[in-house]
């Protein structure tokens, strides 16, 4: 009986109407949006396919049966068609493909992780600075995200990648510098509607310093809206990632990235298809959990939006 | 063109009969009824219907017009214009009545006129819509209707687009494009809500003229009881979804519902104390 | 790929006040558009003008390789006039770039510019044929995906989208190589033509579909067509599905406005109110979203080429790329760039031209 009787409790505290502390108020906001989120089908999808990627990554050696760089004999075990011994077969290195999947799934995340946590403080604080200050630094900032926006992304990453020399860091700092304009832009856009509330004039009057106003009050509130934006984003740094790869300047051999792995596979795909095949679905299934996901909290936490 | 013998057969049968209208939408909390159970008739007169939003006047009007979203559940026991039950029809039919008997203007030019067109291409296309006329003759009769409306210049406003207009002129436009294929209805949903409130006097003396001048039966449906009850006949007070009463308009002080002596209350008057501001009494029963 | 990176649907936020703040400059004038072009064209030149000449630690290895002569090395250096300040070099930097010289490719000893307009006829063809099979076919699905709503169009359209957003452009062209080329032989392979009809065609404008047309070579045509067939429906997927998505969610938009209902009330017909009055008014933003989708076509054909050995500005870069050949890679990007600024304007002034709003009278 108690058993049933306290979830009803915590739940009806989440849910109160008339929450008594902010922290209160808070959680049962986040509550309320997981439960408009759980019911969509699709984003539950997304967000059971990336949860799967973190896992991948965190136990790769344990699931992976064989190294991801360790070939095996390449006298026998050199492209080997999908087997209960390799489940999707075996590479030119004869490699398990599985194996290496599996292990991609760890450079994927980095990427990933590491391109939003360089591109979007910096779109953050270039676009709530801009926004907060106005005027000349407002203009001159903005110009300048806009001439990055106008840009060819692949193709300028591509560049960069080229006089920096090809290699997975440098690809990930390729893809950071042409990704951050449309955070600079949400950034903006947000501190805009958050300056002229009344309640930064309070902080304002409370002799609060600009950079801590920026800091404290106006880029925590920007926060939501940019991790929406991320989380969409994820699908297409992994694809400019994959593309990369593919064309030889992301990670080199003999790291298992999916789009180097495409590549080397691409050799014998009118005969061996499994080596190419493989990791293209991996990238396919990932990129479209992202998507399921981003477009998932975007329904929640910004339901203007929702209808598209 | 046997137009007395027409208006005597109209006159012969009442020219809108509602009974029983329901409009529900559906939600995640099952079906929302926004308009429970209407029934009134309307002649060759001008009623009025007032509530506050949400009241479901609206939505009513949009019924009569058949322009309810399509996910949403109409159901009558006879919604029938001039003796046609106007639920039997099929979505075609009931598409020759739209424009050309039933008209219905909405409360903003801003919004309701199609921003990428003229004002000419929106007006003659009603025309076109219903009536086999050559380009010139729709432009004409568009002008000759502009002109009907008041508009100085019609020749320069038919070549314009809607942001091109005030808003007063808008709507103007906007009468013109409804009235231009002769109905016999005008449902006129706050028609004059959005504009300033010179403009409002001359957009209603307009009205006014065009709807005696050519016999039409009125719907006015509006949140202002006096704005109402001074251009109606008759003026029916909507509250959540259903009519609580009708009062003739000149005899408005006899009317006796609560929420109908509420929205008079609240009605300002000359060298009165208004304090403290009466506030609007709602009560969940009235509904029922 | 690149045509997903760029633009997701939520960046358009439909409802009014019109999210006009799209085009570059809607609200101001046309003076002041240039000024913007003018500083986003030199902002390029800046970008490139940095990976060529300030990331390398010594940009004229990075030019002439580091097995050239010591006397190369030299004359190089003179030539570049890499002993002045910095920003002189941006200045002549930027009158070469104007002039057209893009400097020499060390891959093929021919000038970048004459290079790159030898193989981008090779490109458009590609993604001007992408671009169109995606309107062609995206406009009306994501119309009726819009009209009927949760209907089975608008889940299919839903799919389409979804997968075009997540699947590796370069993946997904190598599978329909194994499966309709390899497999079921219903298409030609890579390349733009077969080794037999290498003295067949001559190159005029550089789209072979016109070439041949025009030579009245109908066998060295079909050729053509059966090549180009694979890699154009790839872009066409590609550009359905960010074409077909933002037409519904404009078409959308469009359909709950007020002049629709006023439409409707007109009596005028439902498909008039669809195609007349609210897909015109979705015409307006729409025009953007298929030039955007135009020039990510362009640009993601290093992929595209790529896979399909075709011979035109992508794998020109590729090429270039892997033999660290960076007066060719930047001189690609100079132009990829210069064509996206390029669409940018264009998709503006089409703008104006549709919407009577941005008019003055």
């Amino acid at each position: 009986m108690t058993d049933m009787a306290q979830p009803q409790h915590w739940r009806a505290w989440l849910l109160s109407d008339r929450p008594a502390s902010r922290r209160q108020a808070r959680l049962g906001r986040a509550y309320a949006g997981w439960q408009r989120f759980t019911t969509n089908k699709l984003a539950m999808v997304g967000l059971a396919i990336v949860l799967g990627l973190v896992l991948v990554a965190a136990f790769a050696n344990v699931i992976a049966p064989y190294s991801p760089v360790e070939g095996g004999d390449l006298r026998t075990e050199r492209l080997l068609p999908p087997s209960a011994a390799h489940l999707f077969g075996t590479d030119d290195q004869a490699r398990d493909i599985f194996s290496r999947v599996v292990y991609g799934s760890r450079i994927t995340l980095f990427v990933v992780v590491l391109v939003a946590i360089i591109a979007a403080p910096i779109g953050l604080v270039v676009g709530t600075v801009a926004g907060y200050a106005g005027g000349y630094l407002d203009a001159i900032l903005m110009r300048i995200t806009d001439i990055f926006l106008a840009f060819p992304k692949l193709i300028l990453a591509l560049a960069f990648v080229a006089a920096l020399g090809p290699g997975i860091e440098n690809a990930v700092i390729a893809i950071a510098i042409t990704s951050w304009p449309p955070y600079a832009r949400i950034a903006r856009a947000e501190t805009l509607t958050i300056r002229s509330s009344e309640y930064i004039s309070a902080v304002k009057l409370m002799g609060a310093s600009p950079w801590r106003i920026v800091l404290r009050h106006i880029m925590p509130l920007c926060v939501s809206s940019l991790i929406i934006r991320v989380t969409l984003d994820m699908a297409g740094i992994i694809l400019t990632a994959a593309g990369l790869g593919f064309l030889g300047l992301g990670a080199q051999p003999p790291l298992p990235e999916w789009g180097a792995m495409i590549a080397s596979g691409r050799r014998f795909v009118l005969d061996q298809w499994w080596v190419a095949a493989a990791p293209g679905a991996a990238i396919f299934i990932v990129s479209l959990g992202f998507n399921l996901l981003g477009d998932g909290l975007r329904d929640t936490l910004d339901p203007k939006a929702s209808d598209q | 063109m046997g137009e007395s013998h027409a208006t005597d057969a109209r006159l012969s049968k009442p020219l809108l009969e509602v009974e029983d209208l329901r409009v529900s939408f559906p939600s995640r909390n099952g079906p929302v009824e926004a308009v429970r159970g209407v029934s009134f008739t309307l002649g060759r007169e001008r009623l009025g219907i007032v509530g506050e939003s949400g009241s479901g006047k609206s939505q009513t009007g949009r019924a009569i017009m058949g322009l309810t979203p399509p996910h949403a559940r109409i159901t009558a026991r006879r919604l029938a214009f001039a003796g046609t039950d106007l639920m039997q029809l099929s979505a075609r039919e009931r598409r020759s009545f739209r424009g050309e008997r039933i008209a219905m203007i909405l409360q903003d030019p801003k919004y309701s006129l199609n921003p990428v067109m003229t004002i000419g291409q929106q007006i003659t296309e009603t025309l076109r819509a219903h009536s086999n006329v050559t380009r010139a003759v729709a432009r004409d009769r568009a002008l000759d209707m502009l002109e009907a409306v008041q508009i100085r210049d019609p020749a320069r406003i038919f070549g314009l687009y809607p942001h091109e207009v005030s808003g007063g002129m808008g709507q103007r436009a906007m009468i013109a494009m409804m009235l231009i294929a002769d109905p016999e209805l005008l449902i006129a949903d706050e028609p004059t809500s959005a504009l300033d409130v010179t403009v409002q006097l001359q957009v209603l003396a307009i009205l006014d003229r065009l709807v005696s001048e050519r016999g039409m039966g009125l719907i006015f449906i509006s949140h202002d009881l006096r704005l109402v009850s001074s251009f109606c006949d008759r003026v029916l007070v909507m509250y959540r979804g259903r009519i609580v009463e009708e009062v003739a308009a000149n005899r408005l002080n006899d009317a006796t519902h609560p929420y109908t002596r509420g929205l008079i209350n609240c009605l300002p008057k000359i060298g009165e104390d208004r304090h403290p501001l009466p506030v609007l009494d709602r009560r969940p029963e009235w509904a029922e | 790929m690149a045509v997903v990176e760029t633009h997701r649907p939520g960046d358009i936020k439909p409802g009014r006040p019109r999210a006009r703040s799209r085009s570059l400059a809607a609200a101001s004038g046309i003076g002041r558009f240039l000024v913007i072009v003018v500083l986003t064209y030199l902002g390029l030149l800046a970008v490139t003008f940095f990976i060529g000449r300030v990331i390398p630690v010594d940009p004229v290895l990075a030019i002439v390789g580091d097995r050239a002569p010591t006397h190369v090395v030299e004359r190089t250096r003179e030539e570049l006039g890499l002993n002045k300040p910095l920003i002189e070099q941006f200045a002549i930097y930027v009158r070469n770039v104007l002039t057209g010289d893009l400097g020499t490719s060390v891959l093929t000893s021919n000038r970048v510019i004459d290079d790159i307009r030898r193989v981008f006829p090779a490109t458009l063809e590609l993604a001007t044929l992408g671009t169109l099979i995606g309107a062609v076919f995206g406009i009306p699905l994501g119309v009726l995906a819009a009209v009927k709503r949760d209907s089975l169009v608008d889940q299919i359209v839903r799919v389409i989208g979804l997968v075009g957003y997540s699947v590796p452009i370069f993946w997904l062209g190598l599978m329909a190589l194994l499966v309709f080329y390899a497999r079921l032989g219903w298409t030609d392979g890579p390349g733009r033509f077969d080794i037999i009809y290498e003295y067949t065609i001559t190159p005029v404008t550089g789209i072979l579909l016109l070439d041949t047309a025009m030579a009245g070579e109908w066998d060295a045509f079909r050729n053509v067509a059966g090549h180009l067939i694979l890699p154009s429906a790839l872009l066409g997927y590609f550009s359905l599905a960010y074409i077909s998505r933002m037409t519904r969610s404009f078409m959308l938009n469009e359909l709950g406005q007020e002049y629709i209902v006023a439409a409707r009330a007109k009596g005028i017909s439902e498909s008039r109110v669809i195609w007349r009055h609210a897909l015109r008014n979705a015409a307006v933003p729409l025009v953007t979203v298929i030039v955007l989708s135009y020039a990510g076509l362009l640009e993601g054909s290093v992929l595209t080429e790529s896979v399909f050995a075709w011979p035109g500005l992508g794998l020109y870069i590729t090429n270039s790329l892997q033999n660290a050949d960076m007066n060719a890679v930047l001189g690609g990007t100079i132009v990829v760039g210069s064509v996206f600024i390029g669409l940018n304007l264009l998709s503006d002034l089409l703008y104006r031209f549709l919407d009577p709003r941005t008019k003055r009278r």
